[in-house]
């Protein structure tokens, strides 16, 4: 998926700028997917700050006794040739006569607080428990580590699903769970880079000069252990929306008649055979999503650090 | 290799321990009484405390974890408070479900995903190439119980009067019965042994069941309920393998003794199936491996859409109805059984690669 034909030419073009920050820039809209996943994100973002000028109706709103419009009627398009009489509604409406659209364009604002919440929290957590394991070495080492390891060795779905059942069903809660669930992936991926980055000899300067261990760790190290967790972190967004989302489809998550895509999926999954369409856009906007932040972590990952390939 | 596997073994204990610990804190931490989650909020004060002490969960939380530990490495998981059955009984049923499920998305995911990596990389950006890295990237994206519902919708009802229409739900079409082999060679086995459980546990395998006992309809029947339930679980670890075999290949293609094979003039078919992807097998396996994690998580999904009763579905009820015994038995099964395929991956690594001395 990924274009490496750096040729010649574009590496002498480099050398006009000497700032990393620039040059990484330039490396990462080198990249097809990272182009390609960022303007889809971009587009994402719009449409969730916009959303009410978007969307044609509140996304709670019922339209019993307002409009002509029966339960779960399919798309009507007037410039597709559906009546001109009837309202319109892109996506039809769904079971609770709601209008689909608008309901679906609010819940890419949730989607993407839940990507960006809970892998932060995840992030922070775990660059912290990795950071102290791979700086100490030793017992906090391997006492942090093979609890990692324990949280590991679950399913990460099913685990959260254990904790969302002890902390009690809802948005906030499923969250969390998500969160506590990716730690370890990011407790490993900061260990591995500040045990690399320990060892150099900038840490060794530091430590000669005076350093305190908190200022080695947080000022030296991790700022050059940074990248590798910026990749995952982009790419756990991704997880993390969908397993937000099968947690709400679960009925574990986000609770009706909140507009959130797993959530809306999961209260019409039975009616699939009678109206597919309730069913087939919620999980079309999570895929795109989801594909986005793939897409965007794949091309950072590969302008980052090649070797990760 | 004994002692490798000896010590990886031993090393698996405190993981497991922690499983133990990790579930059992969670089983017990569930808000709520059992009693009223399982008997209806209307129970009474004294129903619910012969409940409680019946199923020991009156006694102190280190005692009852002891009593838990004792029994699990007695192998007796206790009894099921929603069904009160022994949880080994509902274990039996319900993991071959889950097994035949997994094993064959398993299946599909390496079958189709193997060869399309090795295609993608030795024909790099050809048509082909781009096609699957695409559809590797939205395979990937892609929620499977949305899958699951979309191909039930296409293959159950849009198809409805076709030769490929496929059954949306279940795991045995109505009129259809599995005799199991024992019963039907007329095995007489002694209930409650450890041979009766082992038969049971086998003829709860329909596939192999059916194929024991040559019944080609049961088995027609019993592969045709698997299809959907089982592309839609494959599809994650498909994109999965085919991205990781694609670039496990480049990465050899590169070498120099590709380019010697070549240049003795082999015929580039034996190139790269004896020279590349021999060599490139070494990550493959260890990601099919991984998989199984996966599987198991998207069991849950997977049953619950296609209505099969198999152990990802039955927890996930259990959890939500507060069925401890059952939580922290499937729990410990499933996490147990990740550990130790993944170490019969490592295993395989001295097979595929025969520099690897494991020690």
């Amino acid at each position: 998926m990924t274009d490496t034909n750096t040729t010649n030419e574009n590496e002498t073009q480099d050398y006009r700028s000497n700032s990393l920050g620039r040059l990484t820039m330039r490396r990462i809209f080198r990249q097809r997917s990272a182009v390609i996943g960022g303007t889809i994100l971009i587009f994402l973002i719009l449409v969730a700050i916009f959303a009410p000028a978007i969307a044609p109706y509140s996304p709670e709103e019922v339209l019993i006794g307002k409009e002509d419009v029966s339960k779960r009627e399919g798309p009507c398009i007037h410039l597709l040739g559906c009546d001109e009489e009837k309202p319109q509604h892109i996506l039809g409406v769904d079971g609770n006569v709601r209008d689909q659209f608008s309901r679906l364009v609010y819940g890419t604002r949730y989607s993407l607080y839940i990507g960006f919440t809970s892998v932060g929290f995840a992030i922070i957590v775990g660059t912290i428990l990795g950071a102290i394991a791979g700086y100490a070495s030793s017992w906090p080492d391997n006492l942090i580590m093979r609890f990692m390891d324990v949280l590991l060795a679950f399913p990460s779905l099913l685990l959260a699903i254990a904790i969302v059942t002890v902390l009690g069903r809802g948005l906030q809660n499923a969250l969390l769970a998500i969160a506590i669930v990716s730690i370890p992936v990011y407790a490993r991926v900061v260990r591995a880079s500040v045990l690399s980055v320990k060892e150099q000899e900038f840490v060794a300067a530091s430590r000669a000069l005076g350093g305190s261990h908190f200022h080695i760790l947080f000022r030296r190290i991790l700022p050059n252990a940074i990248s590798p967790l910026i990749v995952q972190g982009t790419l756990g967004i991704a997880s993390a929306i969908l397993s937000a989302a099968a947690l709400s489809f679960l009925g574990l998550g986000a609770q009706p008649p909140t507009p959130e895509w797993g959530t809306m999926l999961g209260s019409e999954r039975n009616q699939v055979f009678s109206a597919p369409h309730l069913v087939f856009f919620p999980g079309l906007a999570i895929m795109l999503t989801v594909l986005a932040f793939n897409l965007l972590g794949d091309g950072l990952r590969d302008a980052i650090d090649p070797r990760l390939k | 290799m004994l002692q490798y596997t000896i010590r990886r073994l031993l090393l698996s204990i405190p993981v497991i321990f922690g499983i133990l610990v990790v579930t059992f804190v969670m089983a017990r931490s569930i808000p709520g009484e059992p009693c009223k989650a399982m008997l209806g909020e209307k129970a009474t004060a004294e129903v619910c405390e012969r409940f409680t002490r019946e199923h020991g969960l009156d006694k102190p939380i280190p005692v009852q974890f002891g009593i838990y530990m004792k029994d699990i490495l007695q192998g007796n998981f206790g009894k099921s408070i929603r069904f009160s059955r022994p949880v080994s009984d509902i274990l039996i049923e319900r993991l071959p479900t889950t097994i035949e499920l997994g094993l064959i998305a398993l299946i599909i995911a390496t079958v189709i995903g193997v060869p399309l990596g090795v295609i993608s990389a030795v024909r790099r950006n050809s048509a082909v190439d781009v096609g699957t890295m695409i559809g590797a990237n939205i395979g990937v994206s892609m929620p499977v119980y949305w899958l699951g519902l979309m191909l039930a919708y296409v293959f159950a009802l849009l198809l409805k009067d076709t030769i490929f229409w496929l059954p949306p739900s279940g795991r045995l079409s109505a009129g259809l019965a599995v005799i199991p082999f024992y019963e039907y060679y007329g095995w007489n086995l002694a209930a409650g042994s450890a041979s009766q459980t082992v038969a049971e546990f086998i003829s709860n395998l329909f596939i192999v069941n059916s194929i024991l006992i040559g019944d080609w309809v049961v088995l027609g029947d019993v592969v045709k309920h698997l299809i959907l339930p089982s592309m839609a679980l494959a599809t994650i670890p498909l994109a999965i393998i085919a991205r990781i075999t694609r670039s496990s290949m480049l990465e050899v293609l590169r070498q120099d003794y590709i380019r010697t094979a070549r240049a003795k003039g082999l015929v580039e078919r034996f190139v790269i199936l004896k020279h590349a992807f021999r060599n490139a097998l070494l990550p493959i396996a260890t990601i099919i491996g991984l998989q199984v994690g996966t599987l198991f998580a998207g069991a849950v999904l997977t049953e619950t859409i296609f209505g099969l009763a198999g152990v990802g579905r039955m927890l996930y009820e259990a959890i939500t109805a507060r069925d401890f015994p059952i939580v922290q038995a499937f729990t410990v099964v499933i996490a147990v059984g990740y550990v130790l395929i993944n170490l019969m991956v490592d295993l395989t690594y001295v097979f595929i690669d025969p520099r690897i001395r494991l020690e």
